[in-house]
């Protein structure tokens, strides 16, 4: 162990030195700028958020794609298309998914001065990160962060482990599980469902809130299988399929993500066993090309949105496909600077304390109806999408990962149906 | 009966797989004494030279010349850096190699990106073979056991069969007779040690597409190859060959259990709930352990039988 930890140390000051240089050098680059843009209340000043997610190691695939569509959104949504007239600009710091390295990924964005954070990938991660700018906020007034957090979806950051500076943008596991088994009950062939999923807090989550939504909407379901594997660490998932072949099961329910799920469908498709599969992240970085490999298949995703959007957002991930043949699925990040945007205009500020304090209770127009910060939990309602894995058609053109295949919304719920309660009892600022 | 044979093929071809991985390792220690930390570096690199000239020239060139390739580096390093520090002894023998995989790293994600390429099964290899009991065997998973049994067979051949061969074992014990004789003994350790990354970077080749090409490939089998060779007994191909069976299936088959303590203790009669001690230990399903076992079982090994199921101890 020894060797890994030291290794680790090592490569961090590598990456802290590199990030710090290239922070360095985009800070420089944006104060050049800021003249020069002026629109909006606080038109010409510049929010620069902290990007904090795996850019290396198993799961850097989705960590990778996410920067850049932050990035990408945050130079459309700059000047004059946000309410506020703000610059934005993000820069990427590598946390490898871990709580330890986000802590240091986070004091590093700390020294260089930012004062928004934003996480997503793992909750452990989220957790830590949270934790760290509660005590950094209560220990530096004047020097507050707010920390946006747009999929880390451990229902605990918006109940007992809530914190006021902390903002969810993502649904979090107990409201995606209300609106998929809201789906699934009205799905006869459901009888027998196997569930697959990582064993840490996210995936024991979606194991345990599918057993516990599906007793009450269809007792009838049988649970058939019920496996935790380490999460980034199997390479042969043909063991698992060959226990869910044996198993019966008519239906796979997994919360799996990158890796873990694109060998989990390789494995599927290499046993020619096609059972219908509910995922939560079926359109993240990689899945979809091996999903299509497979040829038709049944396979559902339970999201805040799809890759069909018209408007505004279809717009964005258009040009982003264009940029970068890569495709923009984290939808929340649209939110993300709407919401930003929005606050800060009815601040009249960008200082984050004033900004948290306006984020609460806020309501923007998103691209699918309006979203609502609730103010209880600081966990954003908006309506949830069941989508459907098939082929590009005229109605629903966008091709993921130019598979021709994409996800289709099938059903769309307002948000009162994913909506679950807090047990939140959060502490405001004096 | 179905789901026992569909394990036992799936566990044989991760078996092989894993014989591939650490045949090469074997080897090199076996006729060299270099226990090579990088071993599963020379894996990354011939799944990352795979995927580069697959898309040049097509995957059956690149079968052959990735792995010569990753060879001819492996020789390189051999003459240049390794040879230089044999004198002072193993252990900066040991360290080199070591340097040597995080530069590999760097460098593979410094060309190739650090998340993963798509490096994919040849469509000549991709369908099922034959489909058992309703499931489909994959025929590229044919394909690999296919080539660890060639390989096997391959070294085995040229070891006892050939001249080459037989200089290569009298040098691993009497180097300076067979030096006296004529031989080029340096030179038969480039050949050795070369000859054992090209072992690995075919089994990158193979490896890269069947699973998933990217930087952390190197770490997540490094662990596992050095298991089957202490496991199989440092330097003996034929242990190699028996430990990786042994893991595959093993691993394979513990992912099919869910059996815990808990369930073990409830058929003594001793029923467990939340609040006993230690209850999250207890519930643990054997299915949840099974990536764990193959660590477990070196502990095992070095405790009991310290020189590995085949191995000889050398005296």
């Amino acid at each position: 162990m020894t060797r890994t930890v030291q290794f680790n140390f090592k490569f961090a000051i590598k990456t802290v030195a590199a990030c710090a240089i290239l922070a360095g050098a985009g800070a420089s680059f944006s104060q050049a700028k800021v003249a020069k843009t002026a629109a909006g209340p606080q038109g010409g000043q510049t929010v620069r958020i902290a990007f904090m997610d795996p850019l290396s190691g198993p799961f850097a695939s989705t960590g990778q794609n996410q920067l850049k569509s932050w990035q990408f959104a945050a130079e459309r949504f700059s000047g004059s298309k946000n309410a506020a007239g703000v610059k934005f600009e993000v820069v990427g710091f590598d946390n490898k998914g871990s709580p330890q390295e986000s802590l240091n990924t986070l004091k590093t964005a700390i020294d260089q001065g930012f004062r928004y954070v934003t996480q997503g990938n793992g909750s452990g991660a989220a957790l830590a990160i949270l934790d760290a700018v509660a005590k950094h906020n209560e220990r530096n007034p004047g020097k507050e962060l707010v920390y946006l957090n747009y999929a880390a979806v451990d229902p605990a950051l918006t109940n007992e482990k809530c914190d006021y500076w902390h903002f969810r943008l993502d649904a979090d596991t107990t409201m995606k599980m209300e609106a998929l088994t809201a789906f699934m009950k009205d799905q006869p062939k459901v009888k027998k469902v196997y569930l697959i999923n990582q064993n840490y807090s996210h995936g024991q989550q979606v194991s345990r809130y599918f057993k516990e939504d599906i007793a009450r909407k269809r007792p009838d379901v049988q649970i058939v299988g019920d496996d935790l594997h380490p999460i980034g660490q199997v390479k042969d998932f043909a063991p698992y399929v060959a226990k869910i072949k044996q198993s019966g099961a008519d239906t796979i329910v997994t919360g799996n993500w990158s890796a873990d799920l694109t060998l989990l469908v390789k494995a599927l498709n290499d046993a020619g066993l096609k059972l219908p599969m509910y995922t939560y992240y079926a359109g993240v970085t990689g899945t979809p090309t091996v999903l299509a490999a497979g040829g038709d298949s049944e396979v559902y995703a339970i999201a805040y949105g799809h890759s069909n959007h018209p408007g505004d957002l279809g717009a964005l991930g258009a040009d982003f496909k264009k940029k970068f043949n890569d495709d923009f699925y984290t939808y929340a990040i649209y939110n993300a600077f709407n919401l930003l945007g929005g606050a800060m205009e009815k601040a009249k500020s960008t200082d984050p304390v004033k900004v948290a304090a306006a984020l609460e209770g806020l309501s923007v127009k998103s691209f699918a109806g309006e979203v609502t910060m609730r103010k209880s939990d600081h966990q954003l309602q908006q309506s949830m999408f069941v989508t459907k894995w098939q082929k590009a058609d005229k109605k629903y053109p966008y091709s993921v990962e130019n598979t021709g295949y994409g996800f289709v919304p099938i059903k769309q719920m307002d948000a009162y149906v994913a909506s679950t309660p807090t047990s939140c009892q959060m502490k405001r600022p004096a | 009966m179905e789901f026992y044979t569909i394990s036992l093929l799936n566990g044989i071809s991760y078996g092989l797989l894993l014989f591939m991985l650490s045949s090469g390792l074997t080897l090199i220690f076996s006729m060299m004494g270099v226990l090579n930390f990088a071993h599963a570096s020379f894996y990354m690199v011939g799944a990352y030279f795979a995927y580069t000239i697959t898309s040049v020239i097509g995957f059956w060139p690149a079968l052959l010349t990735a792995p010569l390739l990753v060879g001819l580096l492996g020789a390189a390093f051999e003459r240049y850096c390794l040879r230089r520090v044999h004198k002072f002894g193993h252990v900066p023998e040991l360290l080199i190699t070591f340097g040597l995989s995080y530069i590999i790293l760097e460098l593979v994600q410094l060309v190739w990106g650090r998340s993963s390429v798509d490096y994919r099964v040849p469509v000549a290899l991709d369908g099922p073979l034959f489909t058992l009991f309703g499931t489909q065997f994959p025929l590229y998973r044919a394909f690999m056991m296919l080539v660890a049994l060639l390989m096997l067979l391959a070294i085995w051949l040229l070891l006892t069969r050939t001249r080459i061969g037989l200089v290569i074992q009298a040098a691993l014990t009497h180097p300076d007779i067979v030096e006296s004789l004529g031989h080029n003994v340096p030179r038969v350790f480039m050949l050795v040690f070369g000859g054992g990354c090209a072992l690995a970077g075919l089994a990158g080749v193979i490896g890269g597409n069947a699973y998933i090409t990217e930087p952390s490939m190197a770490f997540s089998v490094g662990g596992v190859v050095f298991v089957v060779v202490v496991v199989g007994g440092m330097g003996s191909l034929a242990g190699a060959f028996v430990a990786s069976l042994l893991i595959g299936i093993l691993q394979t088959f513990a992912v099919a259990v869910d059996a815990s303590l808990m369930s073990a203790l409830q058929v003594l009669g001793v029923t467990l709930t939340p609040s006993t001690f230690g209850y999250a230990l207890w519930k643990l399903k054997l299915s949840q352990v099974a990536p764990i076992l193959p660590y477990l079982f070196l502990v095992l090994i070095l405790i009991f039988r310290p020189k590995g199921l085949l191995g000889k101890r050398e005296g």
